[in-house]
């Protein structure tokens, strides 16, 4: 066990398993992506009272859905980083930051798209828009704090302290929107709940979930190795890797 | 300094008054530092009827936004002093070495940076409360809100300024990391004044803001305190 955590906290050996993960992921990733959107955008029925433009919901869930976690799976590696000073866990936390940017981007935007045929206006100051762009304001907050330190382990701290401080606010700031103005639908899927709709339509949008998060599962893990490699640019491994110093090729 | 040396045993306590003390004295040394939030603060709200209406209705109905508003940004604004001075003369690094729980000793200068900042805003308040025309009920309502958020407001601000630390472009950044996290006390500051403007009950308001107090008073000093201790290692 304990050398199974050791072994985690090594850069080298991380690069390595993510080299061999990160075919599988992306392949199994671009096809349930692929199925589910194919699935999802032409052949799932009409909504009865939305039509086709619905179908964004193929798009807007998943992005937003994971939004949402990669923060939280930001916070469970910083609370990493504080306790056990592991490596990669900053290294994940760096690597995360702006790919969660941009999925709350692409959720704002595609609900801004949705909102106007449905409710007739690009934006409303609703709770649950509003929660999604101050998650916005928060991965910025990370990314340009992570920037503005120049020390390695200052910033890693220094982020994590933020990071946890930030989903500490989640539920408050989720909580306070929601009491300040609400109009937007309930949330799509509960874990305790069967969903309100048909099966043609919750499994595509399920598919679309997983391979989305198969996907940030590989993006990840390149921006990991690549966020390694500019660490231990010095390092004997990396160095050997990329035959310099005259290593045999 | 009035923190005596490590051999003398002084209690936490005892530490805490003296840092507060400590800060009450420096800050009155500077007593321009101490006006220039609540000059700002009047500014703010002067910008308001001359940018957007001077109508008496309008003003009747964003009155109490405002005033959040802009006690919010001069709270914000006057962060960057609360460990700035410390930090360059290094003031800080003997408090973090001092053998009390610094987190202790951080929310002594929390503390002291309300008292100088948050309390006189508080105090302005009904001044420029009836310059926006809001009702005398409104404005003691308003009293109470800002006295219960301004110190969530100075406690959650100073994670950021530990944070911010000695780094270039502090203030914006500060701002950048700070406001997001503003927005709840915000909600419910605003939102006791209205509910109080429509005749609402508005205990349940002030009691969600008394939660956001507690909970920033037992949370935000041990995030500071671990801030404190990257930044200072960082410099």
């Amino acid at each position: 066990m304990w050398q199974f955590f050791h072994k985690l906290g090594s850069p080298k050996w991380f690069y390595g398993i993510a080299a061999r993960l990160m075919p599988w992921l992306l392949v199994l990733g671009l096809l349930c992506l692929g199925a589910g959107l194919v699935w999802g955008l032409a052949f799932a029925p009409k909504d009865y009272l939305q039509g086709n433009s619905y179908r964004i919901i193929f798009i807007h869930v998943p992005s937003a859905f994971l939004a949402q976690s990669v923060y939280i799976m930001m916070a469970s590696a910083a609370v990493v980083t504080l306790v056990w000073r592991m490596k990669l866990a900053d290294v994940f936390v760096k690597a995360a930051a702006p790919v969660g940017l941009v999925l709350t981007f692409i959720s704002l935007f595609t609900g801004a798209v949705w909102g106007k045929p449905t409710w007739g206006t690009w934006w409303i100051w609703d709770a649950r828009l509003t929660s999604m762009l101050i998650l916005l304001f928060l991965y910025g907050g990370v990314i340009a704090l992570d920037r503005a330190i120049n020390d390695e382990k200052s910033a890693a701290r220094a982020v994590a302290i933020l990071v946890l401080v930030g989903v500490v606010n989640i539920p408050i700031i989720k909580y306070s929107v929601d009491w300040w103005n609400t109009l937007h639908q309930p949330a799509t899927f509960k874990l305790t709940e069967k969903p309100s709709m048909p099966a043609e339509m919750w499994v595509p949008l399920l598919l679309s979930v997983i391979g989305l998060y198969l996907v940030f599962g590989w993006l990840a893990c390149l921006r990991m190795q690549t966020e390694i490699l500019i660490r231990e640019q010095r390092t004997r491994w990396v160095q050997d890797l990329f035959h310099v110093n005259g290593g045999a090729r | 300094m009035m923190i005596k040396p490590l051999d003398q045993a002084v209690g936490s306590i005892e530490a805490m008054k003296a840092v507060f003390a400590r800060d009450m004295k420096v800050a009155f040394r500077q007593r321009q530092d101490l006006l220039n939030p609540l000059l700002f603060f009047m500014m703010v709200v002067t910008l308001f009827p001359l940018g957007v209406s001077p109508e008496i209705s309008f003003l009747q109905e964003a009155g109490a936004g405002i005033l959040w508003v802009a006690a919010l940004l001069s709270v914000l604004l006057s962060l960057d002093h609360l460990f700035r001075h410390d930090f360059d003369d290094g003031t800080l690094e003997q408090l973090v070495l001092q053998p009390q729980p610094l987190f202790l000793l951080v929310l002594a200068k929390t503390m002291a940076h309300w008292v100088l900042t948050g309390l006189p805003l508080v105090l302005l308040t009904p001044v420029l409360g009836v310059m926006v025309h809001l009702d005398g009920n409104s404005i003691a309502i308003l009293c109470l809100t800002l006295l219960i958020g301004t110190p969530v407001l100075s406690l959650i601000g100073a994670i950021g300024a530990a944070l911010t630390l000695g780094l270039r472009s502090a203030g914006v950044l500060l701002s950048l990391l700070i406001i997001p996290l503003y927005i709840p006390v915000l909600i419910f500051g605003t939102g006791t004044v209205a509910a109080a403007a429509e005749g609402a009950p508005v205990g349940a308001y002030l009691a969600l803001l008394g939660a956001f107090l507690v909970l920033a008073l037992t949370l935000a000093p041990f995030a500071s305190a671990a801030a404190l201790k990257v930044s200072l290692s960082n410099s």
